[in-house]
């Protein structure tokens, strides 16, 4: 190559700081990198690393009352963005950078059908005629594979699913044919299936267009899929830069190291099939009827979860994966017996699915659940001393409350907490000491079954890792039945013992989790792994888009 | 905090638990803290607060501001305590069941014999000025020229020829149209007015939350049923529904206040039902129904905070809208019997007596500050319990 080509994007000793309460803090400290076309270039780090803020004050969108920038500048084709007036970066955004953002739910507007907001961005960077605007539409969406476009074109936001309205983003963004594409966590909400085709859409696009990307993320999968370099960043300051391959092959900074090394690792406990059942459903049906019309007959249903039967076993753990909206989270609650269901229900060989809420009640001590959001589940009211030891006081009223107060210490140390903490409140913890205390709120109870929802998926890979470890540990220790649930098919590898793979309410394959995890029946868990563990798409049309 | 390490068989023996913290009757939760440092910054607000509880808490002691009886007096060595007790005309040689302590006899016959201790206004919300140098509505007396003075002077003072209007009995604020100290009235007018504020936003907000959170809470049939009724009955003409029934019985504060609170509770039932239906889906909501815990004590504990924050930001806004009511009526004429002291009823004798400024002018000021004061005070509160708000 006779002359390196010019950066496009250049940021130097950037730093941003942010002004709350009269404390400034540094969010982004001195970091510089540079992107040339037709490259991508992945920011990588936990939240709260800086990244997005990062990219947001590239195109100056953050709010200019709170955020500040100490030093640095951003240059964009020769020009300091940083420094330039209000119409510069109207001129720019939208129209030569242009950003997708991590939630395809909220960033349509849910009033306005797809085609008007596309040829809005169409129309406001000058493309007049409405026939031009709409043809053009049409193309932006083939583009990015909606089938039918045409017919699709007034189609609201909710009539699409999570990852179509992920493309129309994408093709709002490509809309002026951008010589920036900034991706802000585009995949993070999506199922693995929908992750890695938007991953190889956006792969594919960059190919065709030579555009440079700039790819925020926390996934490290992806970043090894999709950038051609890396900046890993950590607490505001990028920590370690380079070629992919490389630093993937060789990290030097100890925490780039421990990223690399933070999956769910450790093998599940031994499958038993002999061990003594714990909870069995057969045959659990939840439906939720349509109903319609001036009487409201219900005229059909939504079968969310549909005729499932399992078994779990004390010491075992039954991992139930599948796609958002494949009734997952319900199956868990119907057990719980916290939504109605049909089919029989037995706790210990005791049918418990005709039971009222007075005849749960003392059931509940033995059948506890652990929430996806640990900033959801916790009452930010209470203490984590009341939190924990609420249950106590419904289940065990005689206890004094000196006797609860140890219990709730001893939960909490078991959960990997200090005690001495226990009067603090929730927002004084991280999201994986908080997901520690709902762990812990649910021992303080000594359950044998616990539903586990996601517990994992809110969290950084690295807490990950240390929550699975303490979940297989409790288990250990304390001989529990677990319920899995998850799409995160490397946590459940990590801790199933028996897998059961959903898809819209039913069965898709089900049995010993190694079995399943060493050679796959069908096309579906075929699909499902293949995007999970390699991030690759699915060809054949056996997921949905 | 070490969370990195887990600690599987060093159980220490020892107890674990902490000691409990001092936890005094104030103590507050950071975020409550927090509110409350939010709502001391806002100046103006946390000003009007002190300045209104400072009106009120004085209004509440009435009595003893302004009355027509002695706090204390000393006849014939004997100790009264006439603002609490009464006591027969006799025993100082008059004839009338209750003393009028302001007759002029009786007043020297004590004073020969002893001492009286007076409330700095010598008038309550009911006595009549006998000595009213103009005819009633008569101005503020410092207002007063001479020759006016003159006729009731040589009536009070005639055995003292020097005297001027400022030996008159002060009426600082004039009298209304029935010879009625003004700032008598104006004190007793303004509790009333308070009390009947906070007593029906109080036990609407009561009854609205319980309505509200049922409603929210359970959803379904019951929230539809009662949603249509509370649309329906929130569209009755309250006003009329008023004048009939102050037809029928006499309108005395506790029936004012039970018509009213038939309509009233309805104010808060919306927002309340909102915040319920909206939490009643978070996570730690179902995380407590799998601890077992019953509906009432889900309701009670976890969603009833949040929509406490709702409700106390409307809270000095419902108190305005109760005090308005309670004027408006009473300026129509259909509040409160004749004879109480009440704003409204002043601010309609200022309208009857334009040749009386005073009148119409002291209910207008004191009517507007004590409104602002508490629109001040609701927009500190509204403020303190922003979430987005975490500094001025």
């Amino acid at each position: 190559m006779s002359l390196e080509p010019q950066p496009l994007l250049e940021v130097r000793d950037l730093s941003i700081a942010f002004h709350q309460g009269g404390r400034t803090s540094l969010a982004v400290d001195r970091v510089s990198f540079s992107l040339k076309p037709g490259r991508t270039l992945a920011l990588v780090g936990e939240s709260g690393s800086g990244k997005s803020v990062t990219a947001l004050s590239i195109v100056k969108l953050l709010g200019a009352t709170s955020a500040s920038y100490p030093s640095g500048e951003v240059l964009y084709k020769g020009q300091d963005l940083l420094q330039a007036n209000e119409e510069a970066l109207r001129r720019v955004r939208g129209n030569e950078i242009t950003m997708v953002f991590q939630e395809p739910m909220t960033s349509l507007n849910p009033l306005h059908p797809i085609a008007r907001q596309i040829g809005e961005i169409l129309e406001l960077h000058g493309m007049g005629g409405a026939s031009e605007r709409r043809t053009r539409t049409i193309e932006l969406l083939e583009e990015v594979g909606i089938p039918d476009p045409a017919n699709r074109l007034d189609a609201y936001p909710h009539q699409l699913s999570g990852g179509q309205r992920q493309r129309v983003m994408i093709a709002m963004a490509l809309a002026n044919r951008p010589d920036l594409f900034i991706a802000d966590e585009p995949t993070t909400a999506l199922d693995v299936t929908v992750q890695a085709q938007i991953l190889r859409l956006l792969k594919d696009l960059q190919a065709k267009r030579g555009m440079a990307m700039l790819f925020i993320t926390h996934d490290l999968g992806i970043v090894r899929k999709i950038a051609d370099d890396v900046c890993v960043m950590q607490r505001g300051k990028i920590v370690e830069a380079g070629p992919t391959e490389e630093v993937f092959r060789a990290p030097q900074h100890p925490y780039t190291q421990a990223l690399l090394a933070a999956e769910p690792k450790g093998k599940p406990p031994v499958a038993d099939p002999t061990a003594t059942p714990v909870l069995t459903g057969d045959n659990i049906r939840v439906w939720f009827p349509i109903k319609r019309g001036f009487f409201r007959r219900t005229i059909g249903h939504v079968k969310a979860v549909d005729g499932i039967s399992l078994t779990v076993r004390e010491g075992q753990t039954v991992g139930v994966v599948g796609e958002s909206g494949s009734g997952k989270t319900t199956l868990g609650l119907a057990l719980l017996r916290l939504i109605r269901s049909e089919g029989p229900i037995a706790y210990l060989g005791q049918r418990i699915d005709g039971f009222d809420a007075k005849q749960m009640r003392p059931l509940r001590r033995d059948m506890q659940v652990v929430f996806q959001d640990p900033y959801g589940s916790l009452s930010p009211r209470m203490s984590v001393a009341e939190i924990v030891e609420e249950g106590l006081a419904i289940q065990s009223p005689q206890l004094h409350w000196r006797e609860r107060r140890e219990i709730v210490a001893k939960a909490l140390f078991d959960t990997g907490l200090d005690p001495a903490a226990m009067d603090r409140y929730p927002h004084e913890f991280s999201g994986g000491q908080r997901q520690r205390i709902a762990i812990a709120r649910a021992m303080a109870l000594e359950p044998r079954f616990v539903v586990l929802d996601e517990p994992t998926s809110a969290l950084d890979m690295s807490v990950q890792a240390q929550i699975v470890d303490l979940l297989r540990d409790l288990q250990k220790r304390r001989n529990l039945a677990y319920m899995f649930i998850s799409h995160d098919l490397k946590v459940v590898r990590a801790l199933a013992t028996d897998l059961i793979v959903m898809r819209h309410g039913k069965v898709v394959e089900s049995g010993p989790a190694a079995e399943i995890f060493a050679a796959p029946a069908s096309d579906y868990t075929r699909a499902l792994f293949a995007a999970a563990f390699n991030i690759e798409a699915d060809a054949s049309g056996v997921v949905s888009q | 905090m070490n969370t990195q390490t887990l600690h599987a068989d060093i159980i220490p023996k020892a107890p674990l638990a902490p000691a409990l913290p001092g936890k005094g009757l104030f103590h507050l939760t950071p975020v409550n803290q927090r509110r409350l440092d939010n709502f001391k910054r806002n100046k103006r607000g946390y000003w009007s607060f002190w300045l209104f509880m400072v009106l009120f808490v004085l209004s509440l002691f009435a009595e003893v501001i302004a009355n027509e009886r002695p706090i204390m007096a000393s006849y014939k060595g004997e100790i009264l305590f006439p603002i609490v007790k009464d006591y027969p005309e006799e025993k100082f040689g008059g004839f009338l069941a209750q003393t009028d302590y302001r007759d002029p006899v009786i007043a020297d016959e004590i004073k020969a014999h002893g001492w009286m201790l007076w409330p700095p206004i010598r008038f309550s919300y009911n006595t009549h000025n006998l000595d009213l140098p103009t005819p009633a509505p008569s101005a503020p007396t410092w207002s007063l020229t001479p020759e006016q003075c003159a006729g009731v002077l040589a009536k009070r003072f005639a055995d003292k020829p020097g005297a001027s209007c400022r030996d008159l009995e002060m009426n600082w604020l004039g009298t209304d149209d029935a010879g009625r100290d003004v700032v008598a009235r104006l004190i007793y007018g303004f509790r009333i007015s308070i009390l009947f504020g906070l007593v029906l936003a109080g036990i609407s907000s009561v009854i609205g939350i319980l309505a509200g959170a049922v409603q929210g809470y359970f959803g379904g049939w019951l929230d539809l049923v009662f949603q249509r009724f509370i649309e329906i009955w929130s569209s009755l003409p309250h006003l009329y529904i008023l004048i009939i029934v102050s037809s029928i019985i006499t309108p005395s504060f506790f029936v004012l206040l039970g018509i009213l609170l038939l309509f009233s509770w309805v104010s808060l039932v919306h927002v309340v039902r909102a915040e319920f239906l909206r939490a009643r889906n978070f996570e730690y909501v179902n995380a407590a129904r799998a601890l077992g815990l019953s509906n009432a004590k889900i309701m009670f504990r976890h969603l009833l905070p949040n929509a406490m924050v709702a409700t106390l930001t409307f809270l000095p806004f419902v108190v305005n809208a109760s005090v308005t009511t309670l004027t408006s009526l009473d300026f129509l004429g259909l509040g409160l019997p004749p004879g109480s002291p009440s704003l409204g009823e002043m601010l309609l004798q200022g309208k009857s007596n334009l040749q009386a400024p005073w009148l119409g002018l002291t209910g207008f000021f004191v009517i507007a500050l004590m409104l602002s004061l508490l629109v001040f005070v609701g927009e500190a509160v509204r403020d303190a319990f922003d979430p987005r708000k975490t500094f001025s």
